[in-house]
């Protein structure tokens, strides 16, 4: 018999602190296959960020470090800055790079820095127990807008990959979801880019994955699966945003 | 022997963090420490080193964090408000155990404040600052040259103990010009001596770098073994310098800017036969506790200047343990004390007409000098 | 019996995106629990036979539990 699928070797045997049905798992699952693909697990540096994803260095078998809420754009450009032909990624979830990290991201954006940015953006704070996030959606019921997200009160949902597009410095800018295996094979070809990207010093790439928080969204995770596609995807639209230096 | 060039704190500071090795410099602008950045943006790129113009403090001081988790001689300045803003960054940095240097060229606070020299900084730079148990090694120099010597000896002190190092200046050291000497020991940058650091795992198990530990046992255990550092920190890492310390009687205590000052008063007061010393802490923390201790057994009173009101002399105070009166005098918001009025805070000490606790506003209105 | 699809049982947490995404809808829960406390997913024996190796499940799989052979 001949493998169809193995597990990523740039994936550690640990096994995940994510919630059942979580789709960071999917994620990291993911970027360690464009890792072992690309061939570049020894030259790689991640950045974790704060929230869920706190402990991504527990679950990836590369050099990684773990950054002050919102600032991992900002460690990241410490490490490029000294390891150029280094591999450097951010993994951010949207309370992280949308709220308190939003400056961060705009201005590696803006000096085009060399490095990819993974942003997962689940409408919700998911570590500290379902607050409302800056991609919580109009309606939304979150523990700190338990009427739901009224825009009159607390404000808009913030379109982030729409918003990087904008800044010139920003080389190539997706958003993609993970609701079923044909959109996970094109987030899979998505991030494989954004790396590639890096490696041949085009600068700086977001991908940003739609992704599920079935506990507090308190729904099962094939349920959080479907709202994905049904209520996120109107309101956050998939597709390439920018490919490439002033398109 | 090199001849002395002339040249600004500010620059002359810049100049020997790159004799020391230093490639990376990542800053925000702010008065008074804009010739350190300025500087920075023009030498670095001429020895292969890297200047990144941030876009706040708090990205300037995560961006050190980066560079120094990856084993690279960095550093950051800012002054008073911009230093505020990096305690986050700073906290993260003495719990990762990573070495780097920042300055801080202090102006008048609190809030906005002015931009004139201040010391007012003392406490935020010596008890923390930032959240949790940490320390600094905080240097507190009182000249151009000493800056510039601090300054080459702040990256070996903080790659050696894997710890941030601070250097406390103010707006006068920053801004004045003064002859500096640089010692002919230029130095690479020592990113291979780093085993710790993120370079990529070629060859060995990841390598990470946090702060983070949830479990209480595994972070009570992290935090006594960053106690056992700064205790070795303090066994050896202790600078002061002591004048006349034989004969003297009386003693001021000062730092920085106020300790040349206080220097002058000193000199022009033992000419008329009054028996002053002065004990000048170089390092602000681990602080000079044992030659004050020392000294308490036969002085008959300290007098601690600052520009603030009142922030060293309280570890002045407890390191002299109630052996001897300790009196302060202070002048705070860019306003720096004259000599003629420590010259008077002086005598009305000795003559006994300064109780330790003291008023300090009569005192100190219309500069406490006329 | 070479298996088509396994199963790294102690990782699995029981979401059930694999049960659901199977197209041969031959994946189940089982009834006793891992170290983890989940019930694994599994895929019987005389299913394997059935298993079409088309892979979804792994890809769906967030805990990386699961690999597939042809």
């Amino acid at each position: 018999m001949k493998p169809v699928y193995l597990r990523p070797k740039s994936l550690t045997e640990t096994v995940s602190h994510y919630c059942p049905g979580c789709t960071h798992g999917i994620s990291h699952r993911l970027v360690a296959e464009v890792i072992d693909e690309l061939g570049i697990q020894s030259k790689t540096i991640g950045v974790a960020s704060v929230g869920c994803s706190v402990f991504a260095y527990n679950y990836f078998e590369v050099d990684f470090q773990q950054a002050a809420h919102g600032r991992a754009p900002a460690v990241a450009t410490g490490i490029k800055r000294v390891h150029p032909d280094k591999i450097v990624f951010t993994y951010q979830g949207d309370g992280d790079l949308a709220s308190i990290g939003a400056a961060e991201i705009v201005h590696a954006a803006a000096r085009g820095e060399n490095i990819t940015v993974i942003f997962i953006n689940n409408a919700i704070y998911g570590m500290t127990g379902g607050q409302m996030a800056p991609t919580t959606l109009e309606g939304q019921v979150t523990t700190t807008s338990p009427s739901g997200r009224t825009h009159s009160v607390q404000g808009y949902p913030l379109k982030m990959s729409e918003l990087i597009a904008t800044i010139e410095g920003a080389y190539y800018v997706v958003r993609c979801s993970l609701h079923n295996p044909a959109h996970i094979a094109r987030a899979k070809r998505a991030i494989k880019q954004a790396f590639e990207n890096q490696i041949e010093g085009k600068g700086f790439s977001m991908v940003e994955v739609l992704s599920t928080c079935p506990t507090n969204w308190r729904m099962t995770p094939v349920e959080a699966l479907k709202w994905v596609e049904q209520h996120m995807i109107p309101v956050y639209p998939l597709g390439e945003f920018k490919t490439g230096e002033g398109e | 022997m090199a001849e002395p060039i002339l040249m600004k704190g500010n620059e002359a500071i810049a100049e020997a963090a790159i004799r020391a090795g230093c490639r990376f410099f990542f800053g925000y602008p702010i008065t008074p420490q804009n010739e350190i950045p300025e500087y920075m943006s023009k030498r670095l790129p001429e020895v292969g080193g890297v200047f990144v113009q941030a876009e706040s403090e708090v990205a300037s001081i995560n961006m050190v964090y980066g560079a120094a988790g990856a084993g690279a001689r960095v550093m950051t300045s800012s002054s008073s408000p911009g230093i505020s803003l990096m305690m986050e960054g700073i906290s993260y940095l003495a719990g990762a155990e990573l070495p780097c240097v920042i300055v801080n060229m202090s102006r008048g606070g609190p809030g906005l404040g002015g931009i004139q020299p201040s010391q007012a900084d003392y406490f935020q730079a010596t008890k923390g600052g930032g959240h949790g148990d940490y320390r600094l090694i905080v240097y507190g120099p009182s000249s151009v040259q000493e800056a510039c010597d601090l300054m080459m000896k702040a990256f070996d002190v903080a790659d050696k103990y894997r710890n941030p190092v601070m250097i406390l200046g103010d707006g006068m050291i920053g801004q004045m010009m003064e002859p500096v000497v640089f010692k002919d020991d230029a130095r690479e940058s020592s990113i291979s001596e780093k085993p710790w650091a993120t370079t990529g795992n070629e060859g060995r198990k990841p390598n990470v770098i946090t702060s983070i530990y949830l479990d209480p046992e595994v972070l009570d255990a992290h935090n006594w073994k960053l106690f056992r550092k700064y205790k070795a920190i303090e066994e050896n890492e202790v600078m002061y310098q002591t004048y006349h310390e034989d004969d003297a009687e009386w003693f001021l205590v000062a730092y920085g800017t106020v300790a040349r000052i206080c220097m002058s008063v000193m000199e022009k007061m033992r000419k008329e036969g009054v028996k002053l010393g002065l004990i000048r802490p170089i390092t602000l923390w681990p602080f000079p506790k044992a030659i004050l201790r020392q000294v308490a057994d036969k002085a008959k009173g300290f007098l601690c200047v600052e520009m603030s009101t009142g922030q060293m002399v309280e570890d002045v105070r407890l390191a002299v343990g109630g052996k001897a009166p300790v009196y302060f005098y202070g002048r705070t918001g860019g306003a720096v004390p004259l000599p003629r009025a420590i010259e008077k805070r002086v005598r009305d000490v000795i003559a006994g007409r300064d109780p330790v606790v003291t008023d300090y506003l009569e005192h100190n209105q219309g500069g406490g000098g006329k | 019996m070479d298996k088509r699809v396994v199963f790294n049982e102690a990782h699995c947490k029981s979401c059930e995106l694999c049960v659901w995404i199977c197209p041969k809808q031959i994946i189940h829960l089982k009834q006793e629990l891992n170290p983890l406390g989940y019930r694994p997913a599994y895929v019987s024996d005389e299913d394997q036979e059935q298993c079409i190796s088309c892979a979804m499940c792994a890809r769906m799989c967030p805990d990386a539990v699961i690999e597939v052979f042809r």
